[in-house]
């Protein structure tokens, strides 16, 4: 899955251009969602708000970052009959600490988010990258590939709740920018109509395929060869 | 040591598991007091709400303590539970979970007889105000809410409603002021004393009704849970409340030939 799983040399420094790649890869070139096209159930689930992508994404960095340190600080001990055991209590563990903190702190946000805290366990980019990037290498890369991982994660959930968000709510961060729905202001008094559609699941995943399309079309190298 | 042997693998699973465990429950056991005073704040907050009275969560505690007097229990019949506390933090009224109730009531661990009603008894601008608290079925979970009366025991001030998972934009409306905003107003009773509840109206031509509201577009499931919620519950609540004589008990005495059975019966109990 990883194309970046070489072993460091021993004095490299950790902003070498081959570490500022494991950040640069996943946002574009290596996206866990638009090229691994992992993590695709939470995108669709979270993206309705603006607000609750930027928590969800919150959660992963967190959740991502300490469990690939964990797993590579660990890498040499786990035995590798339960390593896929050990990565799923790391991952479990972590969430369930994020989702006791936001109660405790953030009440407000944490009721937002609420269930969807506890599907980050189920993200497959997370396990993905405990299993192809921290398993083989040393805690300070893994810092770096968790979070450029969780930075591509992050801008896809970012841009698909940004037009979920404006074209189905007219809000953004729930806030009206297209003028006042029920006393038809702004664009509201020129006859537009917030898209219900864009509410559904579904659209998360069109939204998702049109960035995905314009991605390729970009970049040619990413299209596979029938 | 080979890390592939089944004693470095038992051993390192078990000394994982506990690591873990207790590491969790340090974490979890530090945070509950944090997480229950949120629970309970809020809880303060929404019956708050419900009045119209809209504070900050750190606030609530205070203007809670001044605006509510007392929380006496409701059975389900309608009828006051005689020498229970009625202290509006610390007595079960206010400890009564009415969600875990209710939940174990579909779930057959208690039986319709034995639900108890919490009963907010507030004051505000110098009147009594009741608010309350209402649990019911949403389309994807529990939804819940408070609603306020006033003291003829049927004219509704105010409500806030809550889900736990509803569709954002769909049936997640429920919460939003569109929709509660159009309670105030409504009553719960005919001019006779009858009662009919909040009907949700799906397709909003019945709004001009003073017995029922506008449903959510789209959130049909969520807004008939509200409905039903609405109705199982209020009619617990106005058996006590048409009881009180707050103006209403003399239409029920004088509709007494029509009223439901449950009416009569708390009215010849109540009433000298």
């Amino acid at each position: 899955m990883s194309t970046t799983t070489a072993p460091a040399a021993p004095k490299e420094s950790l902003f070498s251009k081959k570490n500022r790649k494991l950040i640069t890869d996943p946002l574009d070139d290596n996206n866990p969602i638009t090229v691994q096209v992992l993590g695709i159930c939470s995108a669709l689930a979270i993206t309705v708000k603006l607000e609750n992508a930027l928590v969800m994404s919150a959660s992963v960095l967190f959740v991502m970052l300490a469990g690939n340190v964990v797993i590579s600080l660990l890498r040499n001990m786990i035995p590798s009959r339960i390593r896929i055991i050990v990565q799923l209590v790391v991952v479990a563990g972590l969430v369930i600490i994020v989702d006791n903190v936001l109660k405790a702190y953030v009440y407000d946000v944490a009721k937002q988010v609420g269930v969807y805290v506890g599907l980050i366990i189920t993200n497959c980019i997370i396990m993905g990258r405990f299993e192809a990037f921290a398993m083989g290498n040393k805690p300070g890369p893994s810092a770096l590939d968790a979070f450029g991982n969780a930075m591509g994660y992050a801008w896809i959930l970012v841009a698909v709740a940004f037009f979920r968000e404006l074209l189905g709510s007219g809000s953004l961060f729930g806030i009206p920018v297209l003028g006042d729905a029920v006393e038809k202001t702004g664009l509201y008094a020129l006859g537009y109509v917030n898209n219900n559609m864009m509410i559904l699941p579904p659209m998360a995943l069109v939204i998702v395929g049109i960035i995905i399309w314009i991605q390729r079309s970009r970049n040619t190298k990413l299209i596979e060869q029938a | 040591m080979d890390k592939n042997s089944n004693s470095f693998t038992f051993t390192f699973a078990i000394v994982m598991v506990v690591v873990v465990g207790a590491l969790l429950a340090l974490i979890y056991s530090s945070l509950k007091p944090a997480q229950d005073e949120n629970v309970r704040r809020e809880k303060m907050q929404n019956i708050l709400a419900a009045m119209n009275v809209h504070v900050a969560r750190d606030e609530a505690p205070a203007i809670y303590q001044k605006t509510v007097t007392s929380v006496p229990l409701v059975d389900a019949r309608g009828r006051l539970v005689e020498g229970v506390d009625t202290d509006p933090v610390n007595g079960p009224g206010f400890a009564l979970d009415v969600q875990k109730q209710y939940r174990d009531e579909r779930a057959r661990v208690i039986g319709a007889d034995d639900m108890k009603y919490p009963l907010y008894v507030a004051e505000k601008d110098g009147r009594p105000l009741y608010i309350l608290p209402v649990v019911g079925t949403g389309l994807w979970g529990p939804i819940w809410g408070y609603v306020a009366v006033s003291d003829d025991g049927r004219t509704v001030v105010g409500s806030t409603f809550d889900h736990k998972g509803e569709t954002p934009g769909l049936g997640a409306e429920i919460n939003t002021k569109f929709f509660t905003d159009q309670f105030p107003g409504k009553t719960i009773a005919d001019e006779r004393g009858e009662f009919t509840s909040i009907k949700v109206y799906k397709g909003g031509s019945q709004t001009t009704s003073p017995h029922g509201v506008d449903g959510i577009s789209g959130g049909t499931i969520t807004s008939d849970g509200v409905d039903e919620m609405l109705r199982r519950t209020l009619a617990i609540y106005y058996n006590y409340l048409s009881s009180l004589g707050g103006g209403m008990a003399q239409a029920i005495s004088a509709s007494a030939g029509d009223a439901t059975e449950a009416q009569e019966e708390t009215a010849t109990e109540e009433q000298p």
